[in-house]
């Protein structure tokens, strides 16, 4: 499945390309807005059976390494899942590499040197991403603490005044009666 | 012209939104009855002004009015009548007028049903409703007009995107809207109760039933879009984590902790002040949605700039209604009566506990989501955050609330012993630890979280049964006690139930579908056979002909697990002229354990087509038990409707009637 949305001349904006191939748009975006007059091109899927290794353990490597490099005009969207004919040529480009022998971790290195920490879908641990990888610890931290705060100032609170001798009888009463719905 | 009486209705409800902003906000102010009573006329007749252009748009898609810029751009005379209908809000225009209509219902429906609401409150909940509406009109009229005319008018239209001319996708929207939308409500109450000074356990009862609403909407929404993901895409993917779905999920995610929440607000009078924040929050990450979706800011940086105005106008919105309300908020809620005391061990301190986890996973979620952003304008750098961060993040975040869905039903109001409380749930604990077992040792200790998640699938499922059994003295008493016990067990507690064990349900799902799934990509000429999991699947042949707007070639497979017997699965790839795309149309045979999945790709021009053939086990689940979820809301719902306007029951009686 592919939503082809590579607009040529929009009547309202400029010539623009805006990939959002093989992603469903959970709400309508601006991708179905757009004027679109597609450029028809073969249709395709994600892995296709030509790009398949020969070698079943380097095919192996090649899928568990697709997962994670992204598309780098979709959504979200690893090599693996993506249409696009990009994505297709990274899926080749990869095969090439582990064919031509390298480990996983070359391959790797290899394409994040062309296309950068952008075509990882598990993004690195950086300075500019510490902070990513540190508060979903940080927020349970707080929630934790918030939680703790809560309970100890209701420890705090005075206890409930004890039951008033009516209160009792009633109670009694609604206990001989048991549930009524 | 109808357009133009379109057009007017429009400006005709904003103003009516105007007024509705103001006056019965005056009116409550001065305890002036005569202005308060005017605030349920004029949400009415927003709804109205509203409704009616609404109409006059569908007819102008139904007429293909290409006259009209909307329906030049998304419709064709050649379409189906339901896709021209659905084609009204397949487009940014017309899906904004449909969110507005969704807005005015909500309101209409207090000012209609909401008698029972103290004036005030009432008044105040309407104003603050108005204002949303009169944001969002504003926003309509000055940057997203549906009305907008083309001249000269074209002959035909450009037509919907093929990808959208489906049944479920027709539905997708609307279902969605309906949710995100209905959070306005939990934010309309909760700023109204911040005005009065004032929230109780009668505040609660009225504004459950609407977040479950919501709730039930939204759940059932982004259900059908993953569902529709999954036979549209082509391989059986079902949910990216793309920001576009991460919209939806971060204000699910929220409306579900305020769902617990307002349950401890009206049982127990506690968790005021945190109930009102998090109905505030919720509906901000709603806007948040709108907010990602309409300006394409993470979509592309760059489509950001194909209308800045409506980024900017919508953000704008955010601001001011977020922050003002967070503003009232920081202002307001000290003053706000403090709840009443329970320990930690308790039903309370359980969904104390839900809510703060969900609160980091949406927390989890938004940053997922916007982190790229954030990288992008520091400059030097870009980075994707894709599923390997939130498997890393947000699942770790979940695992405990999965494992508290069991145990914190089943403790008690104000203070339990966590020791007699695990007692209770030893059964289902040692059943879904021996599952767990099981499953590491048919996959041969292949994975451990494989393993785990069937686990938790169990506790889920037998934990939540058995806690229906506990309830009704299942196996205790006699049976005939069981049985009137059953009956008379509120309609919320079954939805508790089903809700509960629908996540059981769908955790079984994922876990199924990520463990055992097979794949076969190959080429195939008609003839040949292929072999995935126990199945042989034969191209028998490949048809072509011609659908109602599209041309298809379809082919035919022979699906058999033994020699003889068998079924045919026919996957189409579809050819649609007036946009010159191409869809897939897969061939899904499901027997609720497991899917098989075929699409068909194109000829190689060797008389070889692109097959490629999934077997997914258990993927029905994932959507049946998030349905299971969503029918569990509209059982707690009808019992809520029961008791909507009923005279408040005595304490005593409330702690006796269980919770759900």
């Amino acid at each position: 499945m592919r939503i082809i949305s590579d607009r040529r001349g929009g009547r309202r904006s400029p010539a623009k390309t805006r990939a959002r191939r093989g992603r469903p748009p959970v709400a309508p975006t601006l991708a179905i807005i757009a004027i679109v007059m597609a450029l028809f091109t073969a249709p395709a899927f994600a892995v296709q059976p030509d790009e398949i290794l020969k070698d079943a353990g380097l095919e192996t490597r090649a899928r568990a390494l697709s997962q994670g490099l992204r598309c780098l005009v979709c959504q979200n969207q690893s090599i693996d899942d993506s249409d696009a004919s990009l994505a297709r040529d990274l899926r080749i480009l990869l095969r090439e590499r582990l064919t031509a022998g390298d480990s996983d971790q070359q391959a790797m290195d290899f394409i994040v040197s062309r296309y950068g920490n952008f075509v990882l879908l598990k993004p690195p641990l950086h300075w500019n991403t510490a902070f990513l990888w540190l508060a979903p610890l940080l927020m349970l931290g707080l929630a934790g603490v918030g939680f703790w705060r809560f309970l100890t100032r209701q420890q705090g609170a005075p206890p409930p005044a004890p039951l008033t001798p009516a209160d009792e009888a009633r109670l009694t009463q609604l206990i001989k009666d048991g549930p009524t719905q | 012209m109808l357009p133009e009486i379109g057009h007017y209705a429009l400006i005709l409800a904003l103003m009516l939104a105007l007024m509705q902003s103001v006056v019965p906000l005056v009116g409550a102010h001065r305890r002036d009855p005569v202005l308060m009573s005017l605030a349920p006329h004029l949400a009415v007749g927003q709804l109205l002004a509203i409704a009616f252009a609404f109409v006059l748009l569908v007819q102008a898609f139904v007429a293909s009015d290409f006259s009209l810029l909307v329906v030049a751009e998304n419709s064709h005379t050649d379409k189906p009548l339901l896709y021209k209908i659905s084609g009204v809000w397949g487009n940014h225009e017309g899906s904004m007028l449909l969110w507005v209509l969704i807005l005015a219902i909500y309101g209409g429906a207090v000012a209609l049903f909401g008698n029972n609401l103290p004036a005030t409150l009432k008044s105040r909940v309407l104003a603050v409703h108005g204002m949303i509406g009169l944001a969002f009109l504003a926003f309509i009229l000055f940057t997203s007009n549906p009305f907008g005319r083309l001249d000269p008018a074209p002959l035909n239209g450009n037509g919907l995107n093929p990808i959208l001319q489906d049944v479920g996708l027709a539905i997708h929207p609307p279902m969605l809207y309906m949710g995100y939308v209905g959070f306005s409500m939990a934010f309309s109450f909760s700023v109204a109760a911040l005005i009065e000074g004032k929230v109780d356990a009668a505040w609660a009862r009225w504004v459950r039933p609407w977040v479950l609403m919501a709730w039930v909407c939204l759940t059932a929404g982004i259900t059908l879009g993953s569902f529709w993901a999954y036979y549209t895409l082509g391989w059986g993917g079902w949910w990216f984590w793309d920001p576009v779905e991460n919209a939806s999920f971060m204000p699910w995610l929220a409306g579900t902790a305020l769902l617990h929440s307002a349950l401890v607000v009206e049982r127990r009078g506690a968790l005021q002040t945190w109930t009102i924040l998090l109905g505030i929050l919720t509906f901000s990450l709603s806007l948040i949605g709108t907010f990602l979706v309409r300006s394409g800011v993470l979509t592309s940086v760059h489509s950001f700039a194909n209308d800045p105005r409506r980024g900017v106008f919508i953000l704008g919105i955010l601001a001011l209604f977020t922050g003002g309300a967070l503003l009232l908020f920081a202002i307001r809620a000290s003053s706000l009566r403090q709840g009443a005391a329970f320990a930690i061990v308790s039903r309370e301190g359980g969904l104390i506990l839900n809510n703060a986890l969900l609160a980091v996973a949406a927390g989890t979620v938004f940053l997922g989501t916007f982190y790229p952003l954030v990288v992008d304008l520091m400059g030097g750098d870009k980075i994707s955050v894709g599923p390997p961060y939130y498997n890393r993040t947000f699942v770790p975040v979940m695992a405990p609330v999965l494992l508290a869905m069991v145990l914190g039903p089943m403790l008690r109001w104000k203070r339990d012993d966590l020791k007699a409380a695990l007692s209770r749930v030893r059964l289902p604990a040692i059943a879904a630890v021996a599952v767990a077992l099981l499953a590491f040792i048919l996959l041969f200790g292949a994975s451990v979280f494989i393993a785990l998640g069937f686990g938790v699938a169990a506790w889920l499922i037998l934990g939540t049964l058995w806690l229906l059994a506990t309830r009704i003295k299942l196996g205790v008493a006699p049976f005939d006690t069981s049985l009137r016990l059953a009956v008379s067990s509120p309609p919320s507690y079954y939805g508790l139930i089903a809700a509960h064990a629908g996540m059981g349900v769908v955790v079984a799902g994922i876990t199924g579908m990520t463990a055992f799934q097979g794949e076969n990509i190959r080429l195939m000429h008609v003839g040949e056979t292929a072999h995935l999991s126990g199945y042989t699947f034969t191209l028998q042949g490949v048809t072509q002909g011609k659908g109602p707007n599209y041309d298809y070639e379809r082919g035919s497979f022979l699906v058999q697990t033994n020699e003889r017997g068998g079924f045919v699965m026919t996957p189409e790839r579809r050819f649609y002229p007036v946009r010159q795309q191409t869809t897939t149309q897969a061939a899904i045979t499901s027997n609720v354990l497991r899917n098989l999945y075929i699409s068909f790709g194109e000829n190689n021009g060797k008389g070889q087509w692109a097959v490629r053939m999934y077997f997914h086990p258990l993927v029905p689940w994932i959507w049946g038990g998030a349905l299971l979820m969503a029918l569990g809301g509209l059982l707690s719902l009808t019992d809520r409707r029961l008791r909507i306007g009923m005279p408040q029951r005595s304490p005593a009686r409330g702690v006796i009637v269980a919770a759900e």
